[in-house]
């Protein structure tokens, strides 16, 4: 009975509150890519945030280091929005450093030169923009109100990320090499963010049926993939892609073969910076244990106005 | 060199010294909540800091703001040697923070009544800043002071380490003394009590001892710096260094 319901709910396009019945099913899909969500907009800081203290000008410091700190409040909404579902914030952590969550395995990628701010910007928040205008339709409740906040700022990061490019692309001959370079590294991983081909996905199948997923990987890497073509041509950047030709027939971009054996290598936490990743977000809440702990001190002595 | 213009880069290059150390702190905060805290006065400072070297680019007629911040040398940056030095862990940062929050409070206080208008209104816009960082390091070093015992232990050796930086607040050169002359810069020396009082208040709220005056570090207003520096420029200033030409 609940379970039909509930069914019906969906399919009225109703959504589902923290307080509804839900499938466990339901609620482990939920926590698994909410906290999935929520971790990697936290440990995405860590790439960025490499090049902070390197940012050129004054004005693309505070521009990298805004956008940073947003992504940080990414985090804390969507650690909330999980909370609904009855799982702490500590719990969630934890299971990250336990490598039992997850997150996008696009952070495993060094950020060897400031282009790199440039193509992760344009690309990295281009294809999260995707992923999310269309989880903006999640039947979740929170999930979908916390895309619908969020996609404002990422919008404006993709802008950002493309400027750092475009103007790069128009600058000195080693700028628009450094451009061209941070594009050929970035591109593959970035269309690798929408996950394994529909085929191979496994979990797809629930996901849709309960509307958590609005569309497949496929169809969200082909609409990155189209409107991301043309960005490049503009700026005189080059996809690093042989395949890469529009179809007339299906109104569509094909592209080339990409390779599942690095992605799937990448997820299972060999990617070059996995270690550090995890490594780097461990020691900074070891490190700030003893400061939490001050803090619930006081709190439990005090309050502070 | 006009007067003036080293006036403002003192005060331009304590917030980007300062705003560059705080951005150091980006993934790294205590609690997710906190880093976003950190990261916020790290923007204010920066913004601070583009504000008045944008006056004294405009002063000097010949340098950006940029160049001012990315093509100068050690030897030529005046920031307090107190805004250089190293984050550690968050306890020092925040007492760090703190001696000199209560200092800017004070100073951009002063500094809002400058004959010099942009001046005024550079430090009137600053004053609600520093406010909330006044606010941010105070209760925290409350908390810590008064949290547990190795809290307690950790802020207070933090504390004693960084008392020697806070002479330098209250030093008048020839350059601040031609300045406040002429009704545009402060009399650093006359905030000291008002300082010592916010201070102490701080401190005994969060069960902390002040340390004695004793020896005292001297010098940025020659230029002259804790080793810190060197590195903290090197890094910040690389990208418009190693490609001169670039615009970015
Ligand atoms: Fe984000
Ligand atoms: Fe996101
Ligand atoms: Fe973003």
């Amino acid at each position: 009975m609940n379970e039909k319901n509930f069914q019906e709910k969906i399919e009225k396009e109703q959504k589902i509150e923290p307080k509804d019945w839900m499938p466990d099913g339901y609620r482990n899909h939920l926590i698994r890519q909410m906290s999935q969500h929520a971790h990697s907009e936290v440990i995405g800081m860590q790439p960025e945030g490499n090049w902070i203290t390197r940012a050129p000008s004054l004005r693309a410091k505070m521009i990298l280091l805004a956008k940073v700190q947003d992504e940080a409040g990414h985090g804390l909404y969507l650690y909330s929005a999980c909370e609904t579902l009855g799982i702490s914030r500590e719990e969630l952590v934890q299971q990250l450093h336990d490598e039992k969550a997850k997150y996008s395995s696009i952070f495993n990628y060094p950020t060897l030169t400031w282009a790199d701010m440039g193509a992760i910007g344009w690309l990295v928040d281009g294809a999260a923009i995707v992923n999310q205008v269309s989880l903006q339709r999640t039947s979740y409740g929170p999930y979908s109100r916390a895309m619908i906040k969020i996609c404002k700022e990422e919008s404006f990061h993709q802008r950002q990320g493309y400027e750092i490019m475009a103007e790069m692309a128009k600058g000195t001959a080693e700028q628009k090499a450094m451009a061209q370079d941070a594009l050929n590294r970035f591109w593959w991983p970035s269309i690798m963010m929408f996950g394994p081909q529909d085929s191979e996905s496994p979990r797809s199948g629930n996901a849709m049926k309960w509307k958590i997923k609005r569309q497949t990987n496929d169809e969200l890497r082909q609409n990155f993939i189209d409107k991301t073509v043309g960005q490049a041509e503009v700026i005189g950047l080059t996809i690093p892609d042989p395949d890469l030709k529009w179809n007339e027939e299906r109104g569509h971009y094909d592209f080339g073969e990409m390779d599942w054996d690095e992605f799937w290598n990448v997820v299972n936490g060999n990617g070059p910076c996995n270690q550090q990743r995890l490594d780097h977000h461990k020691k900074a809440h070891e490190d700030g244990a003893w400061v939490r702990k001050a803090a619930r001190e006081y709190a439990k002595k005090n309050t502070i106005n | 060199m006009d007067n003036l213009f080293i006036y403002i880069l003192r005060i331009a290059d304590c917030s980007l010294i300062l705003g560059q150390r705080m951005s150091e702190w980006c993934s790294k905060g205590p609690t997710l909540e906190e880093d976003i805290a950190l990261s916020n006065i790290g923007l204010d400072l920066f913004g601070q800091a583009n504000g008045f070297y944008e006056y004294a680019s405009k002063i000097d007629g010949n340098k950006s703001a940029d160049e001012l911040a990315f093509k100068r040398n050690e030897r030529e940056f005046f920031n307090y040697q107190i805004s250089e030095q190293k984050n550690g862990h968050f306890g020092t940062t925040m007492v760090r923070n703190f001696l000199r929050d209560a200092f800017k409070y004070l100073f951009y206080n002063e500094l809002s009544k400058s004959k010099d208008e942009t001046l005024a209104a550079l430090a009137s816009k600053s004053i609600k800043e520093v406010k909330y960082h006044l606010r941010h390091s105070s209760n925290w070093i409350i908390r810590l002071g008064d949290g547990t015992n190795e809290s307690n232990e950790k802020v207070q050796k933090s504390l004693d380490f960084l008392w020697q930086f806070t002479g330098e607040f209250f030093e008048m050169d020839e350059i601040d003394n031609k300045m406040l002359q002429e009704g545009i810069g402060v009399d650093n020396k006359k905030l000291k009590n008002e300082w010592n009082k916010i201070i102490i208040d701080t401190l005994n709220k969060g069960k902390l001892n002040k340390p004695e005056d004793g020896y005292m570090a001297s010098g940025s207003k020659k230029g002259i710096h804790t080793e810190h520096l060197g590195f903290l420029l090197a890094e910040m200033q690389y990208l418009p260094r190693a490609y001169p030409d670039a615009k970015w």
